[in-house]
């Protein structure tokens, strides 16, 4: 078993953290969240360098590469929670690819892969998707029911009001159609295991930035004479929150590699999917919030950066359901096993 | 990345499994039977697999291993906890006392002991632990002096305190203090000491579950010959430091896997019961089916990356904390599932529920792993509290 990068996709993640720890700091994040606008000059520079069309076919426009290589780009931007539309978009195009009919494809793969189009995508109840990340810019949005048919919709057809979300990193809207209105995605949506990829990987690189600033913060705040992580109820919480990350980093890497490698087909993409929401969602909310805990009075104010983080990882860990929700959905896989032996 | 085995692997693992299929051990002795009855059966099942060539294929083939890789050993744990095998009598001394003389013993100890270790014709203890130096094993006080009329002899007293084994035990794995002056960690050497004297009494030690898997040593005057001395007087805790760092290693992988076969089998009942379609019980046992899968991820992991690149990353650490939790979490939930026959005696669960309270302790307990981590992984400083 090998769980290493390639040196191609080890370029790709070098890349990536150099070039975002230098253009997305968290001054720059701060003042675009502030202003509640995307770093449209570094949005700009990403689809110069290909990265939303990374995981989309070359037919297209895109790359041609795979889910491992998405899950990297999700990650650094994670990590610096980068004011960029990238999930929405990747997440869309991940769906009208592998759910779209040609023309579909044909109309909305080119213009997400070079980042013209702004794309999202969210879960619906009868039409209704209460909050789309990504949704007020949107020029093109996928929803998906609970019992998998997909739409693909646009902002004309649909009725958008923009929310105020606590991120403030990327626009959200509240999006609603009537029946019939958008068009179908003919195969529904079989399984959303590349999108929830996506999202438990910018999880994944929350939790693990949010650890970082934690450490950090840590070794340097001294009280008592001593710094803090020297005492073990601070130090115990660091463990606690590698031991979190790592179960959401290494379930969220199969999950990658079992898409990419076709392993056991899409169930077990399925219950890997699942897995790596479910892990990633509660790590990305339990890490964040130890994280604010951890750095004490000052991870309780605006100025500090913690807060970016935790409020990333609630919209995240709520997206295309939550860990209980994920975790619904492995009992019932579970399940179907158990039956399926029984009358094997 | 690949997440299969290569087809060296699978060769190896099917060889494994198909000779596990072909040679399983007879029936368990019922649990009333007593500890001499499961130690015997034991023994025969290391015998067989001794004979077969199976006992430890991750020792060198010049003592009478396969060579197998760290991955291969992996394999073969994982198969014989699949295959629900009874441990080799001999663990100790296959996993810990064997690879322990392999990097510290002289080729006359290697050639001396190394043989019958794997045959379980002497079969080895631990004897590190005290009454008062648990985590804090440098702390340990039995002692040894050279017997001055016989300075090629020690003599040893002291106590050990959870010894499994002992009273089957012809080696333990003794460390003891050869020298009060030097700093705590400088002045201990690393023995072997020969159970069958007088001055060593074994005194089984109880457990919570009603059964002694572990004893107390009281050591009084034991005699030790300095050829019994590994890797050197006063290098005693760097020796005990290769015993420990192989405690967790191959164990694991069995112990991850009877962890799921345990989790299916609740899910089984749970099934059976309908609980599957409770919300709450289909919440707890899905998360204990992603703590299953992310442990043995972070397993493979580990070994994987320590095989490859050489430096052990975070997971070795993670790995055996998250276990424990996790099977004391899951050994709590079966009481849910399958109702008062856990919390009987005599059945496996009610075994299960009450040994599990053990794992977090053992073998290092959950506070010392999350120092490890917070130190030795996370670089945090360690607070130095005046005595």
């Amino acid at each position: 078993m090998d769980f290493g990068l390639t040196d191609d996709q080890r370029d790709i993640q070098r890349t990536a953290r150099d070039l975002l720890s230098e253009r997305a700091s968290f001054a720059r994040v701060r003042e675009h969240a502030e202003a509640g606008k995307t770093d449209a000059a570094l949005w700009r520079e990403l689809c110069e360098l290909g990265w939303p069309g990374i995981a989309i076919s070359e037919e297209y426009g895109g790359q041609s590469l795979g889910t491992i290589e998405l899950s990297i780009l999700c990650e650094e931007l994670g990590r610096t929670v980068a004011p960029v539309p990238f999930l929405g978009g990747v997440m869309a195009a991940c769906v009208i690819e592998q759910a779209g009919s040609q023309e579909q494809r044909e109309r909305w793969l080119p213009g997400l892969a070079a980042g013209e189009t702004v794309g999202a995508l969210a879960s619906a109840v009868d039409g209704t998707a209460e909050l789309v990340i990504g949704g007020a810019e949107a020029g093109v949005i996928v929803l998906v029911e609970d019992d998998g048919a997909g739409r693909i919709v646009t902002p004309e057809e649909a009725d958008v009001s923009p929310i105020a979300a606590i991120d403030p990193t990327r626009s959200a809207a509240r999006v609603s159609v009537a029946d019939g209105a958008g068009e179908a995605l003919e195969d529904g949506c079989p399984g959303l295991g590349r999108t929830l990829v996506a999202v438990s990987s910018e999880l994944v690189g929350v939790c693990d930035r949010a650890l970082e600033m934690t450490l950090a913060y840590v070794k340097e705040r001294k009280q008592f004479g001593v710094p803090v992580g020297a005492y073990q109820a601070v130090s115990h919480r660091c463990a606690q929150m590698l031991l979190d990350t790592e179960q959401a980093r290494s379930t969220t890497a199969f999950a990658a590699w079992a898409a990419d490698a076709g392993e056991g087909g899409t169930e077990s993409l399925t219950e890997a999917a699942a897995m790596a929401k479910a892990a990633a969602s509660d790590a990305g909310r339990e890490v964040t919030a130890s994280a604010i805990q951890a750095h004490g009075g000052i991870g309780f104010t605006w100025e500090a950066d913690v807060h970016w983080l935790f409020k990333r990882a609630q919209l995240d860990a709520a997206l295309l359901g939550g860990a209980k929700r994920h975790r619904a959905r492995l009992a019932a896989i579970l399940a179907d096993r158990v039956s399926a032996s029984a009358t094997a | 990345m690949d997440l299969t085995f290569s087809e060296r692997e699978i060769a190896f693992r099917d060889e494994l499994r198909g000779w596990l299929a072909e040679n399983r051990p007879e029936a368990k002795p019922p649990a009333d039977a007593g500890d001499d009855a499961q130690f015997t059966y034991r023994r025969d099942w290391q015998r067989r697999l001794y004979d077969a060539g199976w006992a430890a294929p991750a020792w060198p083939t010049e003592y009478g291993g396969r060579g197998a890789s760290q991955s291969e050993s992996a394999i073969y744990f994982e198969e014989l906890g699949r295959a629900r095998v009874p441990f080799a009598a001999n663990t100790l001394g296959l996993l810990l006392g064997g690879p322990t003389l392999m990097v510290w013993g002289t080729p006359e100890q290697k050639e001396r002991y190394l043989p019958p270790i794997l045959s379980a014709e002497e079969i080895w203890c631990q004897g590190f632990s005290e009454p008062d130096a648990g985590s804090d094993l440098a702390s340990l006080k039995t002692k040894a002096v050279r017997d001055p009329a016989h300075p090629d002899e020690w003599v040893v007293t002291g106590q050990k305190v959870w010894t499994s084994g002992a009273q089957y035990s012809k080696w333990c794995m003794l460390v003891a203090r050869t020298d009060s002056e030097a700093a705590k960690h400088k002045g201990l050497t690393y023995f072997l000491m020969d159970m069958d004297q007088e001055q060593v009494q074994v005194r089984p030690l109880r457990q919570i579950t009603g059964e002694a898997e572990f004893n107390e040593l009281f050591i009084e005057q034991a005699r030790i010959p300095d050829a019994n001395v590994v890797g050197g007087v006063g290098n005693g805790w760097k020796v005990a430091l290769t015993t420990l760092m192989n405690e967790r290693a191959g164990l694991g992988f069995a112990l991850q896997i009877r962890l799921r076969q345990l989790l299916d089998d609740v899910i089984a009942v749970a099934a059976e019961k309908g609980l599957l379609e409770n919300p709450l019980y289909a919440d707890a046992i899905a998360e204990l089916h992603v703590r299953c899968e992310s442990i043995r991820l972070l397993a493979w992991k580990g070994l994987t990356d320590a095989e490859r690149y050489g430096q052990p990353g975070p997971e070795g650490s993670l790995v055996k904390w998250l276990w424990s939790d996790t099977n004391q979490r899951l050994t709590q939930l079966a009481v849910d599932v399958v109702g008062p026959q856990a919390l009987t005696l005599g059945t496996s669960w009610s075994y299960e529920l009450l040994r599990a309270r053990g794992n977090t302790i053992e073998g290092g307990t959950t506070e010392v792993l999350k120092n490890i981590v917070a130190e030795r992984v996370l670089g945090l400083p360690r607070l130095k509290v005046a005595a």
